[in-house]
């Protein structure tokens, strides 16, 4: 973690010293180092349980295996971001966010193939508040791991090079209505303090089971801090940015949260309620089976309409945050283990899923339309059958790890004694294949456009990448063992 | 350790799938050329399968077990019982001839037909694979998995509307086995509170599961394999599948591929939950009564040749579900030797009809006419395969129908009888398309059809015979199926009548190698 903030701050200094030229590549190799490096140290402290920074840091099972997979996803997310070839001025980023759309000066900039270079740093201190978040032990911490993950991403979520109205109404829309949710979960924070005295979260487990009284102030935290983090898993209903946002951000970035933070969120989620808030299940389980419920339902049912890829995509992360929260109710170790594996599976499909629409194009840049997807398959078979493994994945086809995932998540939520929750899930299960197998169709059996999108021959950095997502893809649907095993050692959180 | 035949069953054409996917596109010929000697390669196999089974033996033989996903007890664990022994000739028998039918010609958009072949041996893989499961979850993960091929095969070859026949399969089946799914599930957390977290059969039969969370899971099973099956009223994606998809994919599809569902019932549903499936049995006998009749009356309206044949398949599936659910020993070994030759009767029947479309380029009936005169060896094999739809003796059908209506009328009277009547209408529809199709004088467009070649000829001759041989020496057959499904209803604890040929009875569990 430190490795990868300190990455950061290197990259700041580098984009102030280094000359513009080698820029871009010394950033990228920094960021891939320190990444790597970050990996070999978590896995090298695998077995390692302690409660460190003055108890307000947890590194244990679950913190460990959340910030692997998520190192190895935002390995694969460089990849994606230092993309160069298919985008005629260079990479997907804007090379001056803060420059008017189509000014003089924003042509200029084009003109010169001035590349955006600060991605990385932003990138990385974003990684870092994801790591730290799943590892919090504190109400602090846990704040300032989400702002800290949060920040970069609203910026960049402005900095697409094609479309930059949209994106900086993404950027825009994500940031204040993410200040709104913060806040929500400040306040959150206070009425627990103010519960329990204390922002330690086995302290405040202690409180709860010490203390009778002054529930309403308790409740009244522990939903507003929901809010907050309900809001960074996109659940309903509070999850109406993610569609524009998906949407508006560059596609880089649109793969990197929706695999990153998600995981990083969950991870907080699990541990809050958990450790801090396990005591108190009674009261915190009707309301995320109810959120579980609307988010599973309006996810699919949404996600029915659309006609661009990119909402499609973020509707039905709309609606694996319901699947994963069926398993969060459950509360046992057993839940915890098929989350795990669930945030794996989905994210890296959904990294790979979405690197696939950066690299359908037409005039405009991304041809996120459906209809322009029409008879890819024809096209390009590779690239379309990649896809549509994919979409299965999502789908929760059989031999995907999407499959295995629902399985476990399924598996949990049943035992959990969530049945009715399996039974929703499995019936929009159904609904949610509809939706998946149309964009199959599409692409397989339509005939192509005539004036359809073109598919962009992508340097090696983004094919390894898809290559790795479609890879783990297929494997862990058909060995998910070790991992499995890896995330059952894992679910213990140490209090 | 003995040689792994079962895995090599499967992974013979699972092999073939993937050479055939190799050869380069635009090589049609040389994809069948490979894809058909695969599949030959696995009847071979098949064939050495079916020479160890030993009559009388293990329940389960040449069981293998591997540990697959240990964290969760699922196995890679496959054996072979005399119901599974059954479906395998049959799969085995019917893939080189399906590949060997497929005609480019009958496809409109004349696509490559690589794809349809790595595809088709791809299924049979799967196909092969579920009626070898002895794991519930390896058997879901295929029964799922399978949808997805066999959406392509639809939905990239056919007529115009196979598309909307593709997606209206797929969605049916997906649903039910999303429903099954929660049920898998539910009998899996039913082995993790008895403290032995697994998905082997052995071990799952072997649980003590409460009568009310029974009758739920079993409708789970049963919604899943009803629409696979088809039964009534949940048929609705075949006839449309039948009629759209190629003669070869349309004969795979109701010959092979939808008897999964029937050996789900069969195999897994009703020893599973014994108790919920001796309740519900009256119910879903019903059901498949109105199968048979519905089924049969809709096959005498239809106009387009291939949607016919889509609905004697629902009325005949009526038949095998009618002798599962009788729930006696006759009933489900009718039931079982019925999933055989009606495999074999219907691909005959597509075959055929294949043949006629990839003549004149027409599906409708009205279109043809007189046809015996110009073509006699193709009006021949059609009145045969009719024929053998129509279960006359001594063809392979007459003693499973025979069978089946015998072994329902030992619990259900009025089902057997109006069943029966399912037979009369079956000779109506059969008799009266071959008149409307052969007899009658030459229609001008098919007077110069021309009559089967020798290639054609090749692919039905093998169909003509085996239907004969089961027909007049069925004892052999019977034996096998009835040692399958002797232990299988014992599971049921309903006293069953006393059984028509030798029944083994014991049960012997395990998978010991």
């Amino acid at each position: 973690m430190i490795i990868v903030l300190g990455a950061g701050v290197v990259g700041v200094l580098v984009e102030a010293f280094v000359p513009r030229r080698p820029r871009h590549a010394v950033q990228v190799g920094l960021a891939l180092v320190a990444l790597v490096a970050a990996l070999v140290q978590v896995v090298r402290l695998r077995d390692t349980e302690i409660v460190g920074a003055v108890g307000s840091v947890a590194i244990d099972g679950p913190a460990l295996f959340l910030q692997g997979t998520l190192l190895v996803m935002a390995i694969i997310s460089v990849m994606f971001f230092a993309e160069r070839r298919i985008e005629s001025g260079g990479d997907a980023f804007a090379p001056s966010a803060s420059s008017l759309p189509g000014s003089e000066d924003e042509r200029v900039l084009v003109r010169e193939k001035v590349l955006q270079t600060e991605v990385y740093p932003l990138m990385m201190f974003s990684v870092g508040g994801m790591m730290l978040f799943p590892a919090a032990n504190d109400l602090l911490v846990l704040f300032i791991a989400l702002e800290v993950l949060s920040l970069p991403l609203y910026l960049l979520c402005g900095m697409a090079r094609r479309r930059r109205l949209l994106s900086q109404e993404a950027a825009m829309k994500y940031f204040l209505l993410g200040a709104f949710a913060s806040g929500f979960f400040l306040f959150g924070s206070a009425f627990v303090y103010g519960f329990a005295g204390s922002l330690r979260f086995s302290e405040i487990d202690a409180a709860l089971t010490a203390r009778v009284g002054q529930e309403g102030l308790l409740l009244a935290g522990v939903g507003l801090m929901a809010v907050g983090l309900l809001f960074k898993i996109g659940a309903v209903p509070f999850h109406a940015w993610t569609p524009d946002v998906y949407q508006g951000a560059p596609t880089q970035v649109t793969a990197f949260m929706a695999a990153c933070t998600k995981l990083a969120a969950f991870g907080a989620m699990l541990r809050l309620f958990y450790v801090a808030f396990g005591g108190i299940r009674t009261d915190w389980q009707p309301m995320l089976w109810a959120v579980a419920i609307a988010t599973m339902v309006v996810g699919i049912v949404v996600a029915l309409t659309q006609t661009d890829v990119k909402r499609m995509l973020a509707y039905s992360s709309i609606a694996h945050a319901g699947f994963i929260l069926t398993a969060l109710v459950a509360v046992d170790e057993v839940a915890i283990a098929a989350i795990l594996f669930y945030l794996a599976a989905y994210g890296l499909t959904t990294l790979g899923a979405f690197a696939v629409v950066t690299l359908v194009r037409d005039a405009g840049g991304e041809a996120t339309h459906l209809s322009k997807w029409a008879g890819l398959g024809k096209r390009s078979p590779l690239l379309a059958a990649t896809f549509g493994l994919f979409l299965l994945a999502l789908a929760g086809i059989p031999l995907t790890s999407g499959f295995v995932g629902k399985l476990t998540v399924f598996a949990a939520a049943f035992q959990g004694g969530a049945m009715p929750l399996v039974i929703v899930g499995v019936l929009v299960s159904a609904v949610a294949a509809f939706f998946y197998v149309r964009v199959i169709v599409l692409m397989f059996f339509s005939e192509p456009a005539s004036e359809g999108p073109t598919v962009a021959v992508p340097s090696g950095w983004t094919v390894v990448g898809i290559g790795a997502a479609a890879v783990a893809t297929i494997a862990l649907g058909i060995l998910p063992g070790p991992l499995l095993d890896l995330a059952e050692q894992a679910a213990v959180f140490i209090r | 350790m003995t040689f792994p035949w079962l895995t090599t069953l499967i992974a013979v054409p699972a092999l073939g799938a993937v050479l055939t996917a190799l050869v380069p596109s635009g090589r049609g010929k040389l994809a069948k050329q490979v894809a058909i000697a695969f599949s030959l390669l696995t009847l071979a196999v098949a064939v050495a399968v079916i020479s160890q089974f030993e009559l009388g033996g293990d329940r389960y033989q040449l069981a293998e077990q591997h540990a697959w996903i240990e964290a969760l007890g699922i196995h890679w664990a496959l054996g072979v019982d005399g119901i599974g022994i059954a479906l395998i000739a049959l799969t085995a028998v019917a893939t080189p001839i399906v590949a060997m039918a497929m005609w480019p010609e009958a496809d409109a958009e004349k696509r490559d037909p690589k794809p349809f072949f790595a595809l088709l041996l791809l299924v049979e893989a799967m196909i092969l694979a579920a009626f070898l499961a002895k794991d519930l979850l390896l058997f879901y993960i295929v029964f799922e998995a399978m949808l997805i091929p066999l959406y392509f095969m639809i939905g990239m070859y056919g007529g115009p509307q196979r598309r909307y026949a593709a997606l209206k399969f797929l969605l049916y089946n997906l649903f039910g086995g999303l429903v099954m799914l929660a049920a898998v599930i539910g009998v899996y957390v039913q082995s993790v509170d008895a403290g032995n977290p697994s998905f082997l059969l052995a071990d799952l039969m072997a649980l003590d599961i409460g009568t009310d969370a029974q009758r739920w899971m079993f409708l789970g099973f049963m919604l899943a394999f009803a629409i696979k099956a088809p039964l009534w009223p949940f048929h609705t994606w075949l006839p449309d599948a039948a009629a759209e998809a190629t003669p070869s994919n349309a004969a795979f599809l109701s010959g092979v591929a939808d008897k999964v569902g029937t050996f789900g019932m069969i195999a897994l549903a009703v020893p599973l939950f014994p108790a919920a499936a001796a309740e519900f049995a009256p119910f879903i006998v019903v059901l498949a009564v109105i199968s048979i009749v519905y089924g049969a009356l809709l096959a005498i309206g239809q106009t387009d040749m291939k949607r016919l044949i889509g609905y004697t398949s629902i009325s005949h599936f009526g038949f095998i579900v009618l002798g599962i659910f009788a729930l006696t020993d006759r009933g489900a070994t009718g039931a079982t030797f019925y999933m055989v030759n009606h495999g074999l009767s219907t691909i005959a029947l597509f075959v055929v009809v294949g043949f006629m479309i990839s003549r004149r380029n027409s599906r409708l009936v009205a279109d043809y006419g007189g046809i015996q005169k110009p073509a006699p060896k193709l009006a021949g094999v059609f009145l045969f395969a009719g024929l053998s739809g129509l279960a006359l003796p001594p063809l392979a059908t007459f003693l499973s129908e025979f069978l089946v209506i015998a072994g329902t009328f030992e619990r259900y009277r009025a089902a057997a009888v109006i069943a029966t009547g399912g037979i009369v209408l079956a000779a109506l529809y059969i008799l009266w398309l071959y008149q409307r199709t052969m007899t009658g004088p030459v229609r001008e467009e098919s007077a110069g059809m021309r009559d089967l070649g020798r290639r054609e000829i090749a692919v039905v001759a093998p169909l003509i015979a085996l239907i004969l041989a089961i027909g007049v020496f069925p004892r052999t057959v019977i034996d096998v199926i009835d040692d399958g499904v002797g232990p299988t209803l014992a599971e049921v604890e309903v006293d069953v009548p006393p059984p028509l040929i030798n029944v083994v009875d014991t049960v012997i569990e395990g998978n010991d190698q």
